[in-house]
């Protein structure tokens, strides 16, 4: 009994919140229906309509209620069809949860609001005959189909491919004469294509051709083992044209992946690059500044509650500026004493990571934070039936982009960059031409870090943030900057994009870690041919 | 390191001993062991200096990591090259002990298969991989402790000294290859036991691995191998072969110039070191009684930098020193309070880099220097040290 109850609950809950989901985009695209009393009084008359002797008024009553917005006519069709919306003595209609017993539990209809156990002697049942049965099995099916609200009719389309039988095809025929959105209309016809296709009727492998979805296939192979030859012969064809259409699919989505890696790569690897490249410093605590950065984000939308969003665009500056500074400390207080001695600058900035990583798990905690995903970053924009690309990933993407393009605007075009180039070109020469070349040091320092902190900023978005962030991409980072030669800013970007593809062609056949094995012998063996990178740094530079 | 001293004899392997740096180390060496090996077997238990077998287990454990880090200071302090992938020799060496140690537990595993060990039952496997033949005979695994790791450092070194990869780059793809090897190793595909790698070993060339007996044995070969390693190394640094090394380490241009094949040296002293990071992993293995692919992490293979930084780099002695000292350190920390180990590990990077550059030995040295400027105003200072860095 008890567990019964506790079923009937879940599925009671389950449709309840699809159904609310529903519902809000409904309240806010027409704003009228939310007066629940005028809402409910309109209801009960719809209910009162359905308490008649004649079937064929039950019939209308029914149409009525299938046409009415009201999000809750599923559940009273569906009462109705299995017997359980009732009357009590007084007038007023239940909804009995379990009809088994003496005394049946039951609940108001319109509230929904549970009103404790009543005996069925008190309760009289709205019959229904077998005709009003077959109406309401497939008027239940395409309920929302006959909703006002687009939206709603999108989904209740898409979820009938593959679930059509052949009485509900006359009544999706009338629908889609009607229909006036195209893709419910696309939807619709695909669905009664699906079910002809399988039915072995050409008309529906002719509708079928060239469509993405996977439920198509599947119809279409079954109608390919169809025993008219030239329905099979069409269905054929048909998937070979498919399988062509859907190999292009997932290599695009590859590429997609793989620059959407790539792009982290950069966005971690870009800051390396200005460290490393420029300054000649080995920072292996970078990917800890990444983690700052990540770490911002969180503090940021606990600070802010409820505005993931705002609390993300604050971040970029905040992540960028903890980072910075963080950076600055570590330059002044460790890596300008070992000015000259990369391989010590390794093994100092490496301890400085296992203490900001340890300060991490102390401070806060050695667990994974949650970092919200904005809602105008979640989902995903969806191109075809085979392929979507994911927005958060995109909006990265952009932001490596943006990131790297301010990057070589500062190193081309700005005095600081200027003066960057000139200490790393000849440090004595540009000091006797009256630059400083200490301050050049703590700022490049400074906008290397910072950059670090933006990665984080971006990462926080895509992966956990914890205390092991920076670790997981440090070697990752290093490589990149290998790959595309030290001191070179395109020659990152080409190399962390390139990286990240080749990455993610690899996965499929190889899997992800091998992928990975695969990617890093590349690298080793890649160093050994062209020890300066894809781009070497040529002129006096490339000395050093 | 003293390399202006030419030294009496003139057979290569002889001439460490005229040291003075040598005999006092293997003088000290040889007088821990027997003092370790008198009061673990002397004197009774309950006694308070009486060394119990899990002492002695971790002073072995020391003293294998003691050889990982001359094996180190080798390729780091002689010839400049920061090797961030030692971990992976080590580890290597350690699987073909730990592949050994398997099949000598034979049918006595938890599924008595007579030959495949419990985790490829458990795989479901049906024969052993090839590359676990031959493993059933000590002289062969033995032999493969030592070649396994040396034929890598030497396709690896080859490939990376010929075409000249030195300094950051070379230790950023050293710390790419331990990488590679560790998300190898933890696959399960690659046959050696995936994430929980080799363990619940039994039996050493017939001896019970869970004796206090094998354990003494354990910690003496380890001593042994220790005291072997070290005169193998200070010979190979004060042979001429030695003295090229340093001079590519100072000026690798010049000293090609000067007409020596500089990447031969760099592989030969590489290869050596390998086998002797090789050799440390095997007799770490039965001591700790299991290996698994967290030995090729690069955390590891930069925290033995750390131990020959702090010790003294290109010193030897200085890299047991510092090997000893910080896991002594790590056995104390993580035992008193966990949480500070990693702050404290993290300090001392930072601090040996900064403030002690030539580490403990360098601190020795510079005391005893000073202490004989007092006593005599000699000018000349027959330690013009020149450990520029790489």
């Amino acid at each position: 009994m008890r567990r019964f109850l506790s079923l009937a609950l879940l599925c009671f809950l389950l449709l309840g919140a699809t159904l609310t989901a529903q519902a809000q985009t409904d309240t806010a695209n027409n704003s009228g229906s939310d007066n629940t009393g005028a809402n409910d009084s309109a209801a009960l008359e719809l209910l009162e309509a359905l308490d008649v002797e004649s079937y064929t008024a039950k019939g209308e009553a029914i149409t009525a209620i299938l046409q009415s917005d009201d999000e809750r006519a599923r559940d009273w069709l569906q009462a109705l069809l299995d017997g359980r919306l009732q009357r009590t003595e007084d007038g007023r209609f239940v909804l009995v949860l379990e009809n088994r017993g003496r005394d049946w539990p039951v609940a108001d209809v319109l509230t929904g609001e549970a009103l404790g156990e009543m005996s069925r002697r008190d309760l009289e049942r709205i019959g229904i005959n077998n005709n009003l049965r077959n109406q309401l099995r497939s008027a239940i099916a395409v309920v929302d189909l006959y909703s006002p609200n687009v939206e709603r009719r999108r989904t209740s389309a898409e979820r009938l491919l593959g679930e059509v039988d052949g009485e509900l095809v006359p009544t999706l025929d009338d629908l889609i004469e009607q229909e006036e959105d195209e893709q419910v209309r696309y939807r619709l016809t695909q669905a009664v294509a699906i079910y002809r296709a399988e039915a072995g009727e050409m008309a529906g492998v002719e509708a079928l051709d060239g469509s993405l979805h996977p439920r198509s296939r599947v119809a279409l192979s079954r109608a390919a083992n169809s025993d008219d030859p030239i329905v099979a012969n069409a269905a054929a064809a048909s998937l070979a044209g498919i399988e062509q259409q859907l190999k292009l699919n997932r290599g695009l989505e590859t590429l997609y992946f793989g620059l959407s890696l790539g792009s982290v790569l950069v966005l971690a690897a870009i800051g390396l690059a200005i460290t490393f490249g420029v300054m000649g410093v080995i920072n292996m605590a970078h990917g800890e500044l990444m983690m700052l950065g990540a770490y911002t984000t969180w503090a940021m939308q606990q600070l802010l509650p409820g505005q993931p969003g705002l609390a993300l665009i604050l971040s970029i500056p905040a992540g960028f500026m903890v980072a910075a500074l963080a950076g600055v400390a570590i330059e002044r207080g460790v890596i300008q004493f070992l000015k000259g001695r990369p391989l010590e600058t390794l093994l100092a900035t490496f301890g400085i990571s296992l203490i900001l990583q340890q300060l991490v798990r102390t401070v806060i905690s050695p667990l994974n934070r949650t970092v919200i995903t904005p809602e105008w970053m979640s989902g995903s924009l969806v191109v075809n039936d085979a392929l979507s690309l994911t927005l958060n990933r995109m909006v990265v993407l952009g932001f490596a982009l943006v990131v790297f393009a301010g990057l070589m605007l500062i190193m081309r075009r700005t005095r600081l960059g200027l003066e960057v180039r000139a200490v790393t070109q000849n440090r004595a020469m540009a000091r006797s031409m009256g630059i400083r070349a200490t301050r050049v040091d703590i700022m490049t320092f400074a906008l290397g870090s910072g950059v670090a902190g933006l990665a984080g900023v971006a990462l926080s978005q895509l992966t956990n943030v914890g205390p092991n962030l920076g670790q997981n991409y440090i070697i990752d980072s290093f490589m990149v900057v290998v790959f595309g030669g030290v001191g070179n800013l395109w020659g990152t970007l080409v190399a962390g994009l390139s990286l990240g593809v080749i990455n993610q062609v690899l996965e499929p056949w190889a899997g992800a870690v091998l992928a990975k094995i695969i990617v890093l012998v590349f690298i080793i063996l890649f160093i050994q041919k062209r020890p300066r990178g894809l781009f070497p740094q040529k002129g006096r530079a490339a000395e050093g | 390191m003293s390399l202006t001293t030419e030294s009496s004899t003139n057979f290569w392997l002889t001439r460490p001993f005229s040291e003075r740096s040598t005999q006092i180390f293997l003088g000290v060496l040889l007088a821990a062991l027997a003092l370790v090996t008198l009061l673990h077997v002397a004197v009774p238990p309950g006694n308070p200096l009486h060394v119990g077998a899990y002492t002695v287990n971790l002073f072995g454990k020391y003293l294998s990591y003691a050889l990982l880090a001359v094996a180190v200071d080798l390729v780091w302090g002689y010839l400049g090259i920061l090797s961030l992938g030692h971990g992976a020799f080590f580890a290597i060496g350690g699987y073909a002990m730990g592949m050994y140690l398997m099949r000598q537990i034979g049918d006595r595993g938890t599924y008595g298969h007579p030959v495949l060990p419990d985790f490829m039952v458990f795989l479901n496997w049906d024969s052993l991989p090839w590359f676990w033949h031959g493993f059933d005979m000590a002289w062969f695994a033995f032999a493969m402790v030592l070649l396994a790791p040396g034929l890598l450092a030497l396709v690896f070194g080859f490939l990376a000294f010929r075409s000249r990869v030195t300094g950051v780059y070379l230790s950023i793809i050293t710390q790419a290859l331990t990488f590679a090897l560790m998300l190898a190793f933890f696959r399960n595909e690659m046959g050696f036991g995936g994430n929980n790698g080799l363990t619940d070993f039994r039996e050493i060339v017939g001896f019970d691995l869970r004796s206090d007996a094998t354990r003494l044995g354990l910690f003496l070969a380890t001593g042994v191998a220790l005291a072997l390693g070290y005169i193998l190394c200070r010979a190979i640094v004060t042979s001429k072969l030695g003295r090229v090394s340093v001079a590519t380490r100072d000026a690798e241009a010049r000293t090609r110039f000067l007409g020596y094949r500089v990447e031969r040296f760099q592989l030969f002293v590489f290869v050596v070191s390998a086998m002797l990071a090789g050799l440390a992993g095997a007799l770490y293995v039965p001591q700790v009684g299991i290996i698994n692919p967290s030995e090729f992490s690069p955390i590891f293979s930069i925290e033995i930098v750390l131990w020959v930084a702090l010790g003294g780099r290109a010193t030897l002695y200085g890299a047991v020193i510092g090997a000893i000292l910080v896991n002594y350190a790590k056995t104390i920390f993580t035992g008193v309070m966990p949480d500070a180990w990693l702050f404290a590990l993290g300090a001392m990077f930072v601090l040996v880099t900064v403030f002690l550059p030539k580490g403990v030995a360098g601190l020795f040295r510079y005391l005893k220097r000073r202490k004989r400027e007092d006593q005599t105003t000699d000018p000349d200072h027959q330690h013009t040290s020149k450990e520029a860095s790489a």
